[in-house]
């Protein structure tokens, strides 16, 4: 088992955001389905230690979050968030600083290429991308740190259908080719059933379903 | 140096009718803004005299240890004012009060370690209420920009957090953009000197009468040492204040 939750909690000021959570998370795709607003993102940030819960525990092959160190934690389980945000500079520069700060030799192209790029994509200034581009660079960049685990928040949220569909594939190729899990958080339960085998669906932040997507998406 | 001039009350009475003059003319053109020009004349009035006789008093008595005290409430208030001026950054008061009391402390000890000037109150007084005047507003206007560099790239921030960052790699490049907006002021000032207006201090000398060279000398001490003051308080309250942004975990902490 990847990740295990017990009775994990967090409030934000007067609203629980999520309540008594439980649920099991394997090896493999794993989606987190609900409605806006019901702790799929947050839920998402406590597993590389963004943020903490209040009540409850969360571990990681076995042995409780807070005892991993906080930085090599989200280098091996790396979050591309829901909006693109890229350090300043070409594309090759932020997949060396990520790549440097897991302490992992870079191979460019091959990280470009998991992401759908081409290897000549890597000297674009990133202020001169387009959304879909940048999510591919933010990608890119996760995957230069050869993360265990890839926490990936709506990855196609802020995409047209075409560059959704492309992102998708994107994904799919990349599990059948390295040894990877995704955990994706998504508004769409069509999107889990296509890029996901199990499923966690939370609602008002808390579980009401978790396991296979037959029975979490019934 | 020459002797001091001596100023009467009647001469200063006299210089009103400027006062006069500007309150007539926001009166005139509706700016409204006579009473606060009558406010800011009265403040000036007391205030200035109640600080002359206390420094008058700190001069007679000639110890260093009145010139500490001094200096301490001034670190002190200028802390506290600058504070009101950071309200984004979580707990600003220490990383401001540390920073002051360090540029105060080192720019005045290394005036006198250099023999730059006796270490007696008639120098320190003056110097140190002018460097802490000026580091209080450059740290002031560092924090305020730190704020919302903060605030505004909260995404960007966890984003480099995401990739393992330590939350001073995270907060680096919005650091460096507040410490440039602190001290760039006085440093466009400074490259402007002389050339569009003459400092402070260099008109009162003259209007001493002073030697010129001998004004141009003191001056020219006193930017280079606001100069380092500035610097050093910008940089200790932002290299402070960045890390009551994120938890010991490197989180990005939850805005209030």
């Amino acid at each position: 088992m990847l990740f295990e939750l017990r009775d994990v909690s967090l409030a934000r000021g007067d609203r629980l955001v999520l309540d008594s959570v439980g649920a099991e998370i394997h090896r493999g795709a794993t989606a987190i389905v609900g409605p806006s607003g019901s702790g799929k993102s947050t839920l998402l940030r406590l597993l590389n230690r963004l943020a903490d819960p209040d009540a409850g525990t969360i571990s990681y092959q076995g042995k409780p979050l807070t005892e991993y160190d906080p930085l090599a934690l989200r280098r091996e389980v790396s979050l591309v968030p829901q909006l693109p945000a890229l350090l300043e500079g070409t594309v090759d520069s932020n997949l060396r600083y990520a790549a440097g700060l897991a302490g992992k030799e870079l191979d460019a192209a091959r990280c470009l290429q998991h992401a759908g790029l081409d290897p000549g994509f890597g000297s674009r200034d990133v202020g001169k991308l387009s959304v879909g581009e940048q999510q591919r660079a933010m990608l890119a960049r996760a995957l230069a740190q050869d993360p265990q685990v890839l926490l990936l928040d709506e990855p196609t949220s802020a995409l047209d259908h075409d560059a959704r569909d492309a992102i998708e594939a994107t994904l799919g190729s990349l599990r059948a080719e390295l040894d990877i899990s995704l955990i994706l958080v998504s508004h769409d339960p069509e999107q889990a059933r296509r890029l996901a085998e199990r499923a966690v669906r939370l609602k008002a932040g808390r579980v009401v379903a978790c396991g296979s997507l037959a029975e979490a998406l019934a | 140096m020459s002797p001091s001039i001596s100023v009467s009350l009647g001469q200063v009475a006299a210089a009103l009718a400027l006062v006069a003059l500007a309150v007539a003319i926001s009166f005139w053109r509706r700016t409204d803004l006579e009473r606060d020009i009558v406010v800011a004349t009265v403040r000036s009035f007391v205030q200035l005299t109640a600080i002359g006789y206390a420094i008058k008093l700190i001069f007679e008595a000639d110890t260093i240890w009145l010139v500490v005290a001094l200096l301490s409430v001034r670190v002190l208030f200028g802390a506290l004012t600058a504070r009101s001026r950071a309200k984004k950054v979580p707990g600003a008061f220490w990383p401001l009060l540390i920073g002051l009391a360090i540029a105060a402390a080192s720019t005045l000890g290394l005036v006198v370690a250099l023999g730059i000037f006796e270490a007696t109150p008639r120098y320190l007084v003056p110097v140190g209420g002018m460097m802490i005047g000026n580091a209080m507003t450059a740290s002031a206007v560092a924090l305020n920009r730190l704020g919302d560099e903060v605030t505004e790239s909260r995404a960007a921030i966890e984003a480099t957090l995401a990739l393992g960052a330590t939350a001073r790699e995270a907060a680096a490049p919005f650091v460096r953009r507040a410490l440039r907006s602190g001290t760039i002021t006085l440093v466009d000032s400074t490259k402007t000197t002389g050339l569009i207006f003459f400092p402070g201090t260099m008109v009162g000398m003259l209007l001493a009468g002073a030697e010129p060279t001998d004004a141009v000398r003191l001056q020219l001490i006193l930017l280079y040492l606001l100069l380092g003051s500035t610097a050093i308080a910008a940089l200790v309250a932002t290299g402070l204040a960045y890390r009551n942004f994120f938890t010991p975990a490197q989180q990005l902490r939850e805005p209030d």
